[in-house]
């Protein structure tokens, strides 16, 4: 048997695994969005459909509503890897734990997080949200989304090995949600005063390049705990 | 090597922290003279580990889980997978997801591996459970060749080996409370 080693090969396999077995339970990437939509439509029913007054509490609604969403997929990134002895096979494996981390974290964002930027549109024609708001909020979630899955996998990765970890990870994991939320709506809400609002975008952009960075060592530390 | 004991001795906590999954509390794990947990990458690649979790994905197929086996640990996918499936009495299933296989069959696609591996240090924790006569048999057939190819296996099962390998060297556990 010969080895090559391949950073692609290892990255694309992990990735398609987790995307493939998506595909086969499609509800793990239609429940999400339905829990979505069902709280954003819940709203509008219980606040009074206020064209002006809705279309202000829009982005705190969306995003708030985003954090949920994705929190509903994390309890599941690891717990199947964790159960049937993958993630041990994962981490005898010869390349980098990190890397294997990284491809998991991306598939996890194709399924949760892609899809709702996508819906977007819908959301905002909901919410009576105007042109300028519907491309800062497409724009705030395409950066945020992709943020909140690797924070989110720092706590999936700790409680993995846990009987009930999913509140324990919702109580870890949502505070660190706050400063994304902090900038992601003051970003819509300047928008939505016709300001230039690429400051919060930069700052976005920044921690999502530092979470690109470091968050897969965090994690891998925290899955080489939960298996020991 | 034979790893032996009664239920609870730890023999399953062992060959984890050989694997390198679990720190030691006391003491540390040699593999040429270098310690694991410092060149773990380097160990990695002559180890082949199969726990009592297979690491097999039940939705995906036989075929599939090999193949991923394979990727994750950076070997060519050039290998006729399918006179392999044939040999190890997989043929046919090779397009069922693994969680409609019996148990034995399950094993079975863990146990692929080591058909398909280079590792030197071959790690199994209880690899005779839930396959049958022939299978154990197939099995310690294999063990042969890996060990006159100067492979070294360090394994727990409750079986008698000793008629078939003459140089069997079993280490006892003590259950202590």
């Amino acid at each position: 048997m010969i080895r090559q080693h391949s950073y692609w090969q290892l990255f694309s396999a992990v990735c398609k695994k987790d995307l493939q077995l998506a595909f086969r339970q499609r509800a793990e990437i239609v429940n999400p969005l339905l829990f979505f939509l069902i709280v954003i439509t819940l709203f509008p029913l219980a606040i009074g459909p206020e064209p002006g007054l809705l279309a202000r509490i829009a982005p705190g609604i969306i995003w708030v509503a985003a954090l949920l969403s994705t929190m509903l997929g994390l309890d599941k990134l690891f717990r199947d890897d964790y159960h049937d002895g993958s993630l041990e096979q994962l981490i005898a494996s010869s390349y980098p734990l990190p890397l294997t981390v990284l491809a998991k974290v991306v598939a996890h964002w194709i399924i949760t997080g892609l899809p709702l930027v996508l819906m977007t549109p819908l959301f905002a024609l909901l919410l009576n949200l105007d042109t300028n708001a519907l491309i800062a909020t497409v724009l705030t979630l395409l950066l945020g989304t992709p943020l909140l899955s690797f924070i989110g996998a720092i706590g999936a990765g700790l409680t993995v090995g846990l009987q009930k970890g999913g509140i324990l990870m919702s109580l870890l994991v949502l505070p660190l949600y706050i400063p994304v939320l902090i900038f992601a709506t003051s970003a819509i809400e300047t928008s939505t005063m016709s300001l230039d609002y690429s400051g919060q975008l930069a700052i976005l952009g920044a921690m999502l390049v530092v979470a690109i960075l470091s968050a897969p060592i965090a994690i891998s530390s925290a899955l080489k705990v939960s298996v020991s | 090597m034979q790893l032996a004991g009664p239920n609870g001795a730890g023999k399953t906590s062992l060959l984890r922290i050989i694997a390198g999954f679990s720190v030691p509390d006391e003491g540390d794990v040699l593999w040429q003279g270098k310690s694991i947990i410092k060149n773990y990458d380097e160990f990695a690649r002559e180890l082949l580990f199969i726990g009592h979790k297979t690491g097999v994905n039940s939705q995906l197929t036989a075929l599939e889980n090999v193949q991923f086996w394979l990727q994750i640990q950076g070997y060519n996918d050039t290998q006729d997978l399918y006179a392999l499936l044939a040999k190890i009495g997989l043929v046919g299933l090779e397009d069922v997801p693994v969680r409609m296989l019996s148990a034995g069959q399950q094993r079975r696609v863990a146990l692929l591996r080591l058909w398909l591996n280079s590792a030197k240090l071959w790690v199994l924790d209880e690899p005779f459970t839930a396959l049958d006569k022939a299978g154990v048999a197939f099995l310690q057939q294999r063990f042969i060749t890996h060990l006159e190819q100067g492979g070294a296996i360090l394994l727990t099962t409750h079986q008698d080996l000793t008629t078939h390998f003459n140089d069997l060297q079993t280490v006892t556990l003590e259950y202590r409370h």
